[in-house]
């Protein structure tokens, strides 16, 4: 929407736009100069006209009320209550842009919270402050998998004000209802905080709902002390939604008609993550998001991949076994697992069994191709090894049910398992004291 | 005259504003009631284009934009080694305290203490002559790093006509006075500014023929990068890109280390900060931080401050070039600066080439890359310095056929692919073993004939050799299976194998593998090269390939990398003899114990 006759409009403001019928609605300016204003209209130019349509520029940003009261409420993707209650008395207001975090204020994030999921603990740690984004396809498991993790997320030894931040950006009715009822009935809904723009709420909002989620995210973290868990679903719809503006105002498109800022677009979301020196508290991001048509190579998970310190990938194979979590453990990486394990902070041999880990399954699946070629019986003795490692590695390590809790000794316990049936000679990236304590196989 | 105009539009980080006509091109400018900094990028009549270096939310049409008459500078001078930096070179540590833990905006500072006390030596005295470049002297910057005093490169012949004796001084203190040949009076201050679009001049360059070591096998044995050379490394993510940069910081054999984090993950940047201090250079037993410098643009940091940021960094890695040094930039990654630049070309309405990217993005990173180099300096004493480039490259998709990729390669000398498959299969680093390639091979091979051993050349060769047969034998494997080749491919196979666990992969978190010295290097090729002979010697005496498979001492071999450390590099020497006694008798009786 193009606004004229504007005198004293700035870059970034809040706009408040007044329909005929008097309807009022929300929108930023993108563009201003030379009395002429661009505004994009949160909720949709439906019913705007160009006659009577009258704009009002609030002087200010979009900013968030937040305060402590915000926790076990379920607002809308621009942050307005939409549980019935009236609005929460507000603490304070936060521009929900927020600002970069500088880098030398940063705690360098070394945590480990155990999820209780083999796969993750075990391979793929988890640290507070760290964001680890879920790719997934439609119709996989990857909603259950978020809510098992937001479920039972803990820092082992510790008892400390824990929240959940949720924001569901345009998707289906039925999975934001999901998510509300698991945390409901694990008793954590008055622990989070739900933020919900729908598949048929406008586009536009969809913008905002990740923001606002953030700025409430960090406010619990910095300024309330607490250890934030922010899920993010679906930053597929997020992109798309980035692209229909960038489209509508003609802008030169980078990959596949997304703007050529998308990256930075999507970092100013996913940056805003981490700790802070001197402060109790942290956010944690898991932002979830569908892989169009299970490619990995698409600009929006690509471009998340640049971003986030990892990925937790599933795969379509594993799902269509009926292994949960379908965790394809070769694409998937936990950039921060290296400060976050080992000696004093979980166990010295936990970087050595994952590696380990990686590298039997990844033989055991050159193993398996290869078996479809020459079949089993043209394989050697330690190839036939490797085919049972990989097999029970899926069902005894992998695979766990939705509601099954491990702790990380079982976990580890379960990785050696796997390893006793490989001969020690192949262990090689494991140190010989640890095979000495640990390895259960023959020589 | 300077100029005095008012923004008329605001788009994003774009501004424009008029009754800019006596603005110079890529002059900085003061934007807004905030005083936020910009750079001119176009002018048009009296209309200015800005790139504006901070967030410009609320800025108004309207606000004066006000000339400063100098172009985007740094300050070089003692302070900067151990700092963090943004991208126009504003201390991190300062905005932090001035803005808390968030970045606020249209902070000044100034980018190095100018009121510490440097104990500075002269050496030169009166009635000497200087040129633009001599040393004047120099103080410890770091316990490190002895800081030259350098005369600017643009000032004219002079004469010194008073130089301070030994003794503290701060920055703003005149250390010398000096008459020039027409007469013109010179002050000489410890510091000096350049702007950082100029590459800083020299008075000649070399050939690139000393190695770089950084203590990475597959980099030093197989892909070699120069001192004064340029290098890239392209690959997806989760690849190891950051890894393998932080690893070439943190080990490369360089007087001094300037690390850019262009629009990437704060935390990297902090983890430097966290890292660096504790990790001990191993020539000379300080902390790494006493000769990094880093300048960081995080990716949610303004964008065009991301471009201004790789100029700030190698304008400083020039300094210290012209100091005499050998200096190593790290740039991660370039691919964020191409956008910075692709995102300034969009909001500019300039006709896009490749996938939106401007038609100069080319010239842009040649002129960077061309930046590097090992040159003798201007001035007096004679001393020579190098700049090493590195850069790493994001393809989008991990396409290398992507426009900043493709343009890359045009300029870099060493290339080091990054692989996804092996990173999946974790192969680390996850560099592509017949994709990459070094163009300073044959140049830098005397240098290891010399200081390392005469058969370096040859080893390397016959190690690649296997790993080359290696790459032809898998598609005959992928199509038949192994049962398909004879033993003495097989055995070509295994060895691969062990090169690839033993050599290539190295453990970057691991105390020992994360560095690992050129002689070790040698040695632990020169078993592998032993026992391939021995092995095709012991098949051709009709020995199975079951039993040398099935040798102990491979295991040895595989984990030598890990288990011995530079210092008891002997314990190869005792390997080696292991290995020979392993192939004797009927082979199955031997132990090895390490």
């Amino acid at each position: 929407m193009v606004v004229d006759g504007v005198t004293k409009a700035s870059f970034d403001e809040l706009v408040e736009i007044e329909t005929n019928d008097g309807e009022r609605r929300l929108g930023k300016v993108l563009e201003v100069g030379s009395g002429k204003a661009v505004v994009q209209v949160f909720e949709g130019t439906t019913g705007l006209a160009i006659t009577g349509t009258r704009v009002k520029f609030l002087g200010k940003t979009m900013a968030m009320p937040v305060s402590q009261e915000l926790l076990g409420r379920v607002f809308d993707g621009l942050g307005r209550p939409n549980d019935g209650l009236p609005d929460p008395v507000a603490d304070k207001f936060l521009d929900v842009n927020g600002e970069p975090m500088n880098p030398q204020s940063r705690e360098y994030p070394t945590s480990f919270i155990q999820t209780g999921v083999s796969v993750i603990d075990g391979m793929l740690t988890l640290v507070r402050g760290q964001k680890l984004p879920i790719f997934s396809g439609s119709g996989m498991s990857h909603n259950i998998l978020a809510a098992q993790i937001a479920r039972q997320a803990t820092v082992v030894g510790t008892n400390e004000d824990f929240a959940v931040v949720f924001a569901a950006i345009g998707v289906q009715y039925s999975e934001a209802q999901y998510f509300k009822r698991s945390l409901e009935e694990s008793g954590a809904l008055k622990r989070s905080v739900l933020f919900v723009n729908l598949a048929d709420d406008p586009a536009i909002e969809r913008i905002i709902t990740p923001r606002v989620a953030l700025t409430v995210a960090e406010y619990l973290a910095f300024d309330l002390g607490m250890h934030v868990l922010a899920i993010l679903t679906d930053m597929t719809n997020y992109a798309e939604a980035l692209r229909e503006i960038s489209a509508a105002r003609e802008e030169v498109p980078g990959r596949k008609g997304y703007p050529g800022y998308l990256y930075t677009d999507l970092a100013n979301n996913y940056e805003r993550a981490g700790r802070i020196k001197g402060k109790n508290g942290s956010v944690t991001q898991m932002p979830i998001l569908s892989m169009p048509a299970d490619d990995i190579t698409h600009p929006i998970p690509d471009l998340t991949g640049y971003i986030t310190e990892g990925q937790v990938v599933l795969g379509r194979d594993l799902f269509r076994k009926g292994i949960y979590p379908p965790v394809n453990v070769m694409m998937s990486l936990s950039r921060l697992m290296k400060d976050g394990v080992g000696e004093g902070k979980t166990r010295s041999d936990h970087m050595e069994v994952g590696n380990q880990l990686y590298d039997a399954y990844s033989r055991a699946q050159e193993v398996r191709a290869l078996a479809e070629i020459v079949g089993k019986a043209g394989l050697t003795g330690v190839d036939l090894k490797y085919l049972d490692a990989g097999d029970s590695f899926e069902t005894h390590f992998l695979k766990q049910s939705p509601d099954e809790n491990r702790n990380l000794d079982e976990t580890l316990s379960r990785a050696w398992d796997i390893l006793a049936t490989l001969p020690e000679g192949e262990l090689t990236k494991i140190k010989d004291k640890h095979i000495q304590q640990y390895y259960k196989g023959s020589k | 005259m300077v100029a005095n105009g008012k923004i008329v539009w605001v788009s994003g980080p774009a501004v424009k504003a008029d009754g800019m006509s006596s603005v110079k091109m890529y002059e900085t400018v003061e934007v807004g009631d905030s005083k936020l900094i910009g750079e001119v990028i176009r002018l048009t009549g009296d209309v200015a284009f800005i790139q504006v270096y901070e967030s410009t939310s609320g800025l108004k049409p309207g606000e004066a934009v006000i000339g400063t008459g100098q172009p985007l500078s740094v300050l070089l001078g003692p302070g900067i080694i151990g700092r963090i930096y943004d991208g126009i070179q504003r201390p991190l540590d300062e905005i932090a305290e001035k803005s808390g833990a968030f970045i606020g905006r249209g902070i000044t500072t100034s980018p190095v203490d100018m009121k510490k006390k440097y104990k500075f030596t002269p050496s030169v005295k009166k009635d000497d002559t200087i040129l633009g470049g001599s040393i004047l002297g120099a103080v410890e910057e770091t316990p490190l790093l002895t800081h030259r005093i350098l005369v600017p490169p643009n000032y004219p012949e002079a004469t010194i006509t008073e130089i301070a004796k030994e003794g503290e001084y701060d920055l703003e203190h005149i250390i010398g006075h000096a008459n020039s040949k027409n007469g013109d009076k010179i002050e000489l201050k410890m510091y000096h500014k350049w702007p950082v679009r100029k590459p800083r001049p020299y008075s000649e360059r070399f050939d690139p023929t000393i190695p770089l070591i950084t203590g990475q096998r597959i980099i030093d044995t197989y892909f070699p990068i120069a001192k004064g050379g340029t290098g890239a490394i392209p690959g997806g993510f989760g690849t190891g890109k950051t890894v393998t940069l932080h690893q070439i910081a943190k080990w490369a054999d360089s007087k001094v280390v300037v690390y850019i984090g262009c629009g990437e993950r704060g935390n990297e940047m902090t983890e430097v900060l966290v890292e660096f201090p504790h990790l001990i250079d191993p020539r000379s037993q300080r902390p790494l931080m006493e000769r990094t410098v880093l300048v960081a643009n995080t990716s949610n940091m303004p964008v065009a401050a991301r471009e201004a940021s790789i100029y700030t960094g190698v304008t400083m890695a020039e300094y210290y070039r012209d100091m005499g040094y050998d200096v190593v930039l790290v740039a991660d990654s370039t691919s964020r600066w191409a956008e910075a630049l692709r995102e300034m070309s969009g909001r500019l309405e300039e006709m896009p080439a490749e996938e939106g990217y401007p038609s100069y993005l080319a010239s842009r990173l040649a002129e960077f890359y061309e930046r590097a180099g090992r040159v003798r300096a201007l001035g007096s004493p004679d001393r020579s310095g190098s700049v090493t480039l590195v850069g790493a490259v994001s393809p989008s998709g991990a396409d290398f056929t992507e426009p900043v990729t493709t343009h890359t390669i045009r300029f870099i000398k060493t290339f080091w692919a990054l692989d996804t498959r092996l990173a999946y299969s974790r192969h680390y680093p996850s560099i592509n073993w017949m994709q990459s390639y070094s163009g300073y091979l044959e140049d830098i091979s005397k240098w290891w004939k010399e200081n390392v051993s005469p058969d370096w050349y040859e080893l390397r060769a016959e190690s690649y050799h296997i790993l080359q047969r290696e790459d032809t034998l898998k598609e005959i494997v992928r199509l038949l299976g192994p049962e398909a080749l004879p033993d003495e491919e097989k055995l070509v196979l295994e060895v691969a194998r062990m090169l690839k666990i033993g050599i290539l992969q190295q453990n970057s978190f691991d105390k020992v593998d994360t560095y690992c010295g050129p002689a070790k290097q040698l040695k632990l090729v020169r078993l592998m090269v032993m026992f391939y002979k021995e092995a095709q010697k012991a098949l051709k005496e009709g020995k199975s390939l079951a039993d040398i498979r099935a040798l102990p001492i491979i295991t040895t071999l595989l984990k030598a990398k890990f288990e011995v450390t530079d210092e008891q590099i002997s314990k190869l020497d005792e390997i080696e003899k292991n290995l020979s006694d392993s192939f004797k008798g009927n082979m199955k009786e031997v132990k090895v114990t390490v």
